[in-house]
């Protein structure tokens, strides 16, 4: 085989039988969310298929306000409510929580520890997304009680198309394709060897850059929320102040839409998404939005930021400055606007 | 989101943008729910919409199809101006993306509602002397 040695290097670490202590380094093609509640529902003994799956259903609804962080005091109490909930819900028949770790929209990390606590005590596993969240904060599945956790590779810059699934020792899947039984049997088919190996350097850069980056990103990014929100009035932080993720930045302002804010700075150089139902297909506002108790109006004028690596203060200076003149211009425009907003 | 350039240009530089205080008809359609809510002030001399005006909260093509309902009313008669359809607003602006055709291409609709609320205001008055 002709490859370059650095590259083989690569590839005996990153494809290897031996899986390297980190989850990260674990490679696996990216399973669907989905596929694995039907996975593991076949593995269960416990409780008929249909009830299973409902369950599983609900658990994912139920958990979806715990992302809403937004007055601080108020929001503890809620997610106490939120876990009571949860702890009722579960039966024994419940097969599988799964939940995000970090929501990628609003940036709230979960308590993931607390959940998984609950979600055991009903004999239930708990899958965690972690896409979101991985490579940007550590994320530990023993001490954190996570039995399976789903990577993606192009979340922490690493090629698009290749994820991974932890499992935890112990825990069987039913397979999704059967063929020559790679990856264990769980995944049959060749392995995507150059996405592989790049989703593996890409997870040991994270992993070595993961403490600094995170406190520089976490620096810009309040410096940034607040350049967004001060100079506003009628402006609001979407999810938690603290417990965020270092990379986003999700905001909203009243009485105007996500996309129109999105066309004006565009048109500036700048780039973010909006909640709003003119930002997706469906023509629906962001279901997180909405279940951390945002009005249908309010999801429709938020704005999300996500930064990265290359990112500077100098350049969320600039996209802060662009927001009092783009939000200015298109209240005078909306009827919604209260008439001494434009005075 | 893929926006022609006439819809980008009304969207950066709208027409007719604003209130008419004593206006003789004002049409409202749409809802801040959906994310598209229009108003469209108008005023008329001689049976024609001497002056039409709108504010709009929602996406780019709101905006921009309200601004071009009012370059294409201004001026014509309300018998005319009840004839402009969404298609032409779309067509005028050189197309939306599909799934901007329906939700925010309400402006004929405002135009309509303001006309026939200055018609409901005449016979309010002819009723009333």
């Amino acid at each position: 085989m002709n490859v370059p040695p650095a590259l083989q290097v690569e590839i005996f670490l990153y494809s290897s039988q031996a899986p390297p202590v980190e989850v990260l380094t674990r490679h696996r093609q990216a399973v669907t969310l989905l596929a694995k509640v039907r996975e593991l529902h076949c593995n269960r003994d416990s409780g008929p298929p249909a009830a299973s799956a409902k369950t599983i259903v609900d658990a994912v609804e139920i958990y979806l306000p715990l992302t809403g962080i937004i007055d601080f005091p108020e929001e503890e109490r809620r997610l106490a409510r939120e876990m009571e909930k949860l702890e009722k819900e579960l039966t024994d028949r419940t097969t599988l929580v799964s939940i995000v770790y970090a929501n990628g929209e609003i940036g709230t990390v979960e308590p993931i520890q607390e959940i998984s606590k609950i979600v055991h005590s009903k004999g239930a596993y708990l899958h965690v997304d972690g896409t979101a969240a991985c490579g940007q904060i550590p994320i530990d599945v023993k001490k954190e009680g996570i039995d399976l956790l789903t990577v993606s590779s192009n979340d922490m810059y690493g090629p698009k198309g290749v994820g991974a699934l932890y499992v935890k020792e112990g825990i069987r899947l039913e397979p999704q394709l059967h063929g020559g039984g790679q990856e264990r049997g769980i995944r049959s088919g060749t392995e995507n060897l150059p996405g592989i190996v790049g989703f593996g350097k890409a997870a040991e850069i994270a992993k070595k850059e993961m403490s600094a980056e995170s406190t520089r990103l976490i620096k810009l990014r309040d410096r940034f929320i607040d350049g967004l929100l001060k100079p506003i009035p009628y402006s609001y932080l979407n999810g938690h102040p603290s417990r965020r993720l270092p990379d986003n930045v999700s905001v909203r302002y009243s009485f105007i839409e996500g996309e129109s804010m999105l066309l004006s700075l565009d048109l500036e150089g700048v780039f973010a998404s909006s909640g709003s139902a003119c930002t997706a297909k469906t023509l629906e506002p962001s279901h997180v939005l909405l279940a951390i108790g945002l009005k249908h109006e309010e999801a429709h004028g938020s704005l999300m930021f996500t930064l990265g690596r290359e990112n500077t203060e100098e350049e969320v200076d600039y996209a802060a400055s662009l927001m009092p003149n783009i939000v200015k211009r298109l209240r005078a425009m909306s009827p919604l606007t209260p008439k001494e907003l434009n005075e | 989101m893929m926006y022609t350039q006439k819809v980008m240009e009304h969207f950066k530089n709208p027409r007719n943008m604003g209130e008419i205080p004593d206006a003789d008809g004002v049409g409202t359609v749409g809802n801040p729910v959906c994310g598209d809510l229009m108003t469209i002030y108008i005023k008329v001399k001689d049976g024609r919409l001497e002056d039409i005006k709108f504010k709009t909260f929602g996406c780019g093509s709101a905006i921009a199809t309200s601004s071009m309902i009012t370059e294409l009313a201004k001026g014509k008669t309300l018998e005319e101006g009840l004839k402009i359809t969404r298609g032409d607003v779309a067509n005028e602006l050189g197309g939306l993306p599909p799934v901007k055709m329906h939700c925010s291409n309400l402006a004929a609709e405002a135009l309509h509602a303001a006309i026939e609320d200055y018609h409901k205001r005449q016979k309010a008055k002819e009723v009333n002397k």
